[in-house]
């Protein structure tokens, strides 16, 4: 089978982030980017699907800068056979260009299955699977946790808030990835050598206009100390109080 | 760690995707394991496939023996992650490796390398190395081991081994014995011996308050018969055992690095949470000069290994340079080791911590693969001209 997964370079969730000084983005000084983790678990869906299917060829294609390479090299060291780097000045935060760019490099080429992380979480947007999926007029299943695809045709588990919910679909389509579907394998060594061999093409990205953009980017805010108000029981009555009059939560 | 002297900038892509794969190996599969299996006295060799599955056994070997083929530092690397879990898991790869797959590399007839390097890359079949005898261990040239070589071309061994890592687990030992009547040196050679051949025996070594989550064995070796293709052909004198000491000991200098960073990272982490006098204890004078002082003797011991390692890959590191870094690096490791589990109070003699286990473990490392003070010796000859062991 043909299965084409886009995948997306983000920081590492346990990092520590600043915003920039631009006030539109984080500062990326001293960040450690990977894999988006969605987006590595999609990987993983495809390889094993291809692996269960006997063969077939399972091609990584990412947007943006050089340094996105370094994620197609990645996922090359688990096992894709080849790469493509859709290359642009910088990643748009508009979903629909990033779509529109992927979706030109997709059409026509055979896939069988088109793979994505369900969002990914510098953005949390959700939105370049989707519209990839309408700009190729392609079914497309978000969100799934389970895959099973053999013959021309598809079915996938979706977790609901307290339910499973079964789907069927003829391919190609477009599917998002779940975590749920088996942890990402470690790239072996031996993988991670012969990623170096594997081709990987880098053409410039044919991207729509950015009509979304992002104004501002700011953290929380800091939470106010909090306060001891006594120790043991006998502080009770006045916490319960102070919770009724003044936090308002009882 | 926190990359304080930015040496990740001198490492190529590959040895940092390489660092990175060994590095999530270790915190997810032998981190939750590694403190109970100490414990329990327990090598975990349920780790033994899915060390294979990584590639970690003899990665740096060609691949045309179904290794990884990757340079020295890449190596160093997964040492010291495998370390940074235990002392006995990092052993139990160096001694795979560098000490069973890396002289049949070496020295074996090709036939030898087909027949046991990819199935030893898989985890299929586990090495180990017998040098060290009950009374010759620094002096290994006076070994009592010896081969006779029959009319048939057949060897019959008889001797004994200690101190095996490995030695219980293993499906080959690599057995370094004086063959028919040589007496000096120059007459020791390396054999394969199978387990299961006739009069070839190990227990293991109880008691041990270290390495604890490690096989360490006796190998017995009574009228041993082995076939006439048990020898590697290629060895020849002390100087093939030494050959394949300096592999491993050029591993441990880069593992012992990797225990002293778990003992920093445990350290740090506790001395900002661990709340006495109303202050986390990291506020206070004593424990930040331990910090600073473990920090820097960990960042120069890795510029050590670096430097080290790329002469290895560049072809012109002497045995006396590896000796350098084993022996400093060892050390330090054993004074952060310490200095840690003290920095943790009375908590620092859990198993729950890992401190404690790796303060225990790395006195074996600074005994074993040469000692401290053999190295010393070592780098006084290189100084002086003036051999000091006899």
């Amino acid at each position: 089978m043909k299965i084409a997964v886009c995948i997306k370079r983000t920081p590492d969730s346990e990092s520590r982030f600043k915003v920039a000084s631009s006030a539109t983005g984080i500062d990326e000084t001293g960040l450690k980017f990977d894999v988006d983790d969605f987006a590595g678990y999609a990987v993983e869906a495809a390889l094993q699907a291809n692996e269960k299917g006997g063969g077939g060829e399972t091609v990584v294609i990412a947007l943006g800068p050089d340094n996105v390479q370094e994620v197609l090299r990645k996922a090359m060291s688990m096992g894709a056979d080849r790469a493509i780097h859709l290359k642009a000045d910088s990643l748009p935060s508009d979903g629909l260009a990033v779509a529109k760019a992927l979706s030109a490099e997709l059409k026509d080429q055979g896939f069988d299955l088109i793979l994505f992380g369900k969002q990914a979480f510098d953005t949390s947007a959700g939105v370049v699977g989707t519209a990839t999926a309408e700009l190729l007029g392609l079914p497309c299943v978000t969100a799934v946790s389970k895959l099973d695809v053999s013959a021309g045709q598809g079915t996938a588990r979706r977790d609901l808030e307290g339910a499973g919910e079964m789907v069927s679909f003829p391919l190609p389509a477009v599917v998002t990835i779940d975590e749920g579907v088996a942890r990402p394998r470690y790239p072996s060594l031996k993988g991670i050598m012969a990623a170096k061999k594997k081709p990987l093409e880098s053409k410039p990205a044919q991207l729509g206009d950015a009509r979304v953009t992002v104004q501002k980017m700011e953290l929380p805010p800091e939470r106010a100390a909090g306060r001891i108000i006594g120790e043991g029981a006998a502080a009770v009555p006045e916490l319960i109080r102070l919770l009724q009059t003044e936090a308002k939560v009882l | 760690m926190d990359d304080f002297f930015n040496i990740d900038s001198q490492l190529s892509e590959d040895e940092l995707a390489v660092r990175d794969s060994v590095r999530r190996f270790v915190d997810e599969r032998v981190m939750p394991i590694i403190g109970q299996a100490y414990v329990d006295g327990k090598f975990p060799k349920e780790l033994i496939p899915e060390m294979a599955e990584l590639g970690v056994f003899g990665a740096n070997l060609p691949e045309e023996y179904g290794c990884a083929g990757l340079n020295n530092v890449a190596y160093g690397l997964i040492m010291q992650e495998l370390e940074r879990g235990d002392s006995g898991i990092r052993s139990f790869a160096s001694v795979q490796g560098a000490l069973a797959m890396y002289p049949i590399y070496a020295f074996g007839s090709e036939e030898q390398k087909r027949k046991w390097l990819p199935k030893m890359a898989a985890g299929e079949v586990i090495g180990c190395f017998g040098l060290t005898e009950p009374d010759y261990g620094s002096n290994p040239s006076g070994m009592i081991t010896r081969a006779r070589e029959q009319q048939d071309g057949s060897w019959i061994l008889n001797g004994a081994k200690m101190w095996i890592t490995n030695g219980s687990t293993a499906q080959i030992a690599v057995v370094w014995a004086k063959i028919n009547d040589e007496q000096s040196d120059k007459g020791i050679r390396g054999f394969i011996v199978e387990r299961g051949t006739p009069g070839f025996s190990s227990r293991d070594q109880k008691g041990k308050l270290s390495l604890r989550a490690s096989d360490t064995s006796e190998l017995v070796f009574q009228d041993v018969r082995l076939p006439k293709d048990a020898i590697l052909p290629g060895s020849n004198g002390l100087k093939s055992p030494l050959m394949c000491l300096t592999q491993a000991r050029y591993g441990i200098s880069w593992g012992a690095l990797g225990a002293a960073m778990a003992c920093f990272e445990e350290a740090l982490a506790y001395s900002k949470e661990r709340i006495m006098f109303d202050r986390p204890i990291g506020g206070f004078q004593i424990q930040q000069v331990r910090l600073a002082d473990m920090l820097t003797e960990i960042v120069k011991g890795q510029l050590v290994s670096l430097h080290l390692g790329r002469l290895k890959d560049a072809g012109t590191f002497t045995p006396q340079q590896v000796s350098l870094a084993k022996r400093n690096n060892v050390n330090i490791a054993t004074d952060i080791a310490r200095e840690a589990r003290r920095l943790l109070g009375a908590n620092g003699i859990l198993a729950e911590y890992g401190a404690m286990r790796h303060m225990a473990n790395l006195e074996s490392v600074y005994t074993y693969e040469g000692t401290h003070d053999v190295h010393a010796l070592i780098l006084g000859q290189a100084l002086t001209g003036l051999n000091a062991f006899k």
